[in-house]
């Protein structure tokens, strides 16, 4: 298992599009890729779920990678974040 | 003739046949079947339609109403492939053996329900999004077609709230205004005649079915209004409106883009005194070059509560965005005298005007300021922001001012919030300020004259009463010579003035006003281009 922490800088935070691009993204790999904010946490593959979260910009998330193709994923997930939010 | 009152999101008028777009009555309803995998497959199909009507929805708004609003579209595209979503359709499927329609109605009702409870404002609307795609997949299963709105002769349409889907079918070139029972000043509806510049009108306490097609309405955005059938002598007062409204438009092409400068080169900042979020289109269309004053009292009257902290940074946020890099001067709470909201409990005063309001209240009740001033500080990351205070007598009110904004920055900074620090100015709206102005100057970025209130209380006129008209005299030498006073002591200091008062749209005053040697004046929106030719005019 991998993980990194982030902080959003997007200004809209992870709400309707950029949301549904780290859906995208995240359905790219085998592993599992869990975001989590405040203590809850949501599937990265699950829009409505991760939307439901409500991260804002300034917000801290955790994000959690584990599975075979973890090393890879958390390199092009770690670059996703900090070109996209 | 019938005439209703709303809320008015686009400041215009129109007038034209009414074309009644009702909700399909499709209710949905609770089927038992045998075969859920059969049901899967229908689900399947109508979900396949759905991402094509979308595609194609998201195209066509691209083109006419740009990248932003039409990614609405690709956000109901990726909802529809939502696993938890279809998981739920799915297993109200197999395990309660109901027909595809109700699943997916429930469905729809669950999820929005999450969003509605939301406390974010922003996750609040998309409750109506995931209505929206659920819709969208019933009527697909139940085999109804999409409304062909793009077919229509140019109308008023009526509606109950009209939904993304909905509005990026029309022609826009078809459409007159907008009037709809429910909405809000956030909803799709809203932004869009903002975005296309048509009035509408929402909230219009309506019974769709009393109005009829082919009906002919006036839709008046500045009155708040729709009146249907129209008298003769109504229908004619609104022609020559609309005929005034082009002449507008024509004079807006002549000084649209021109500097507002005199033919010796003196330049002047000229902008523009706004009143509502809405009112921000007004200001671009006329060309404006920025927000002189925009009074945040729209914000708290006519509601039952405060303001929350993120409705206030929404809305500020919203007009700093549009204006792009220009000047927006944003006025803290001036509610009180004939400004009322009944939750403040403001009581009853035998002098209204010279009690309880504005910068008074707000030092008083720290709580209410810091709430705005913390939503300030938050929206200024997104624009040229500046501050103003209103009612201002003295430097030490000044300075308690800046106590709390001291305050409420320590606080942001310690929760990491982002902000960055907007200019500071004051209104000179007091005698008292403008005597003392050569010390104010010292303490604050900028003065702005509220010339309505300083001739009031200079000249001791009330202006809400009739009898004393004969006394008032706005031009008064008094109001002159502070004015000068106060121009003179901000250039002493290195800082700015203007006016945002009544006065500053006086064009047989704009002359003495560049004499005076005035930095900017700040008009109602329609008054931007009188004012600027007028300029434009002097040596």
């Amino acid at each position: 298992m991998k993980n990194f922490s982030y902080v959003i800088k997007d200004e809209v935070g992870i709400h309707a599009r950029p949301a549904g691009l780290l859906v995208k993204e995240a359905k790219k790999y085998q592993s599992k890729v869990m975001i989590t904010k405040d203590g809850k946490s949501a599937d990265a593959t699950r829009l409505m779920a991760l939307m439901g979260l409500g991260v804002k910009c300034g917000d801290s998330v955790d994000v959690e990678i584990s599975g075979d193709d973890e090393e890879t994923a958390f390199t092009e997930m770690k670059a996703f974040f900090e070109n996209n939010l | 003739m019938l005439k209703f009152s709303g809320k008015s999101v686009y400041k215009g008028i129109a007038m034209g046949s009414v074309v009644v777009l009702k909700k399909k009555d499709s209710p949905v309803v609770r089927g038992r079947i045998d075969d859920p995998d059969a049901e899967m497959e229908r689900v399947k199909i109508a979900l396949e339609q759905a991402k094509a009507q979308l595609g194609k929805l998201y195209d066509k708004a691209l083109k006419e109403v740009g990248e932003e609003n039409a990614a609405i579209f690709e956000v109901h595209q990726m909802l529809l492939e939502d696993e938890d979503y279809l998981e739920s359709i799915e297993n109200t499927i197999r395990t309660e053996l109901v027909n595809a329609e109700f699943a997916v109605a429930i469905a729809g009702d669950n999820f929005a329900e999450i969003f509605a409870g939301m406390e974010d404002e922003y996750m609040q609307a998309r409750a109506a999004d995931i209505k929206d795609i659920s819709n969208r997949l019933v009527n697909n299963l139940c085999g109804n077609e999409d409304i062909d709105l793009g077919s229509i002769e140019p109308s008023v349409i009526v509606a109950d709230d009209l939904t993304p889907s909905e509005t990026v079918q029309m022609d826009k070139e078809k459409i007159l205004a907008f009037v709809t029972v429910h909405g809000s000043t956030n909803s799709h509806t809203a932004i869009l005649a903002r975005t296309m510049n048509i009035p509408a009108l929402i909230g219009v306490p309506l019974d769709l079915d009393t109005i009829h097609n082919g009906t002919t309405a006036v839709v008046d955005g500045f009155s708040e209004e729709v009146i249907f059938d129209p008298t003769e002598e109504v229908r004619d007062d609104v022609i020559s409106r609309i005929e005034e409204e082009n002449d507008k438009l024509r004079l807006l092409q002549n000084m649209k883009g021109q500097e507002t400068v005199t033919k010796s080169g003196r330049k002047m900042n000229l902008y523009a005194n706004i009143g509502s979020v809405s009112d921000v289109g007004y200001v671009l269309e006329n060309d404006a070059g920025g927000i002189g004053l925009f009074r945040s009292e729209f914000l708290y009257i006519g509601k039952d509560d405060f303001p929350t902290e993120e409705e206030q940074f929404q809305a500020y946020k919203q007009v700093l965005q549009t204006m792009a890099e220009k000047k927006v001067i944003i006025r803290t709470l001036d509610i009180g005298a004939d400004k009322q909201a009944d939750y403040f409990n403001l009581g009853k005063e035998d002098n209204p005007a010279l009690g309880y309001r504005a910068i008074r209240i707000c030092l008083k009740q720290p709580d209410i300021f810091k709430t705005q001033l913390r939503a300030l500080l938050r929206a200024s990351v997104y624009g040229n922001l500046a501050i103003m205070y209103p009612m201002i007598t003295s430097v030490g009110e000044v300075e308690r001012i800046y106590e709390i904004v001291k305050e409420v920055e320590k606080e942001l900074m310690e929760k990491e919030i982002p902000y960055t620090m907007p200019e500071q100015g004051i209104m000179i709206e007091t005698p008292a300020a403008a005597l003392i102005s050569d010390e104010l100057a010292q303490i604050v970025d900028f003065f702005s004259i509220g010339t309505n209130d300083l001739t009031q209380y200079t000249l001791a006129i009330d202006r809400q009463n009739a009898k004393l008209d004969d006394f008032y005299n706005p031009h008064h030498k008094a109001i002159l010579k502070m004015i000068k006073m106060v121009t003179d002591n901000a250039h002493k200091y290195g800082k700015w003035a203007g006016i945002c008062g009544e006065l500053g749209a006086d064009l047989e005053l704009t002359e003495e006003f560049v004499k005076m040697g005035l930095d900017e004046l700040s008009v109602s929106p329609s008054m931007v281009l009188k004012v600027r030719k007028r300029i434009r005019e002097l040596d």
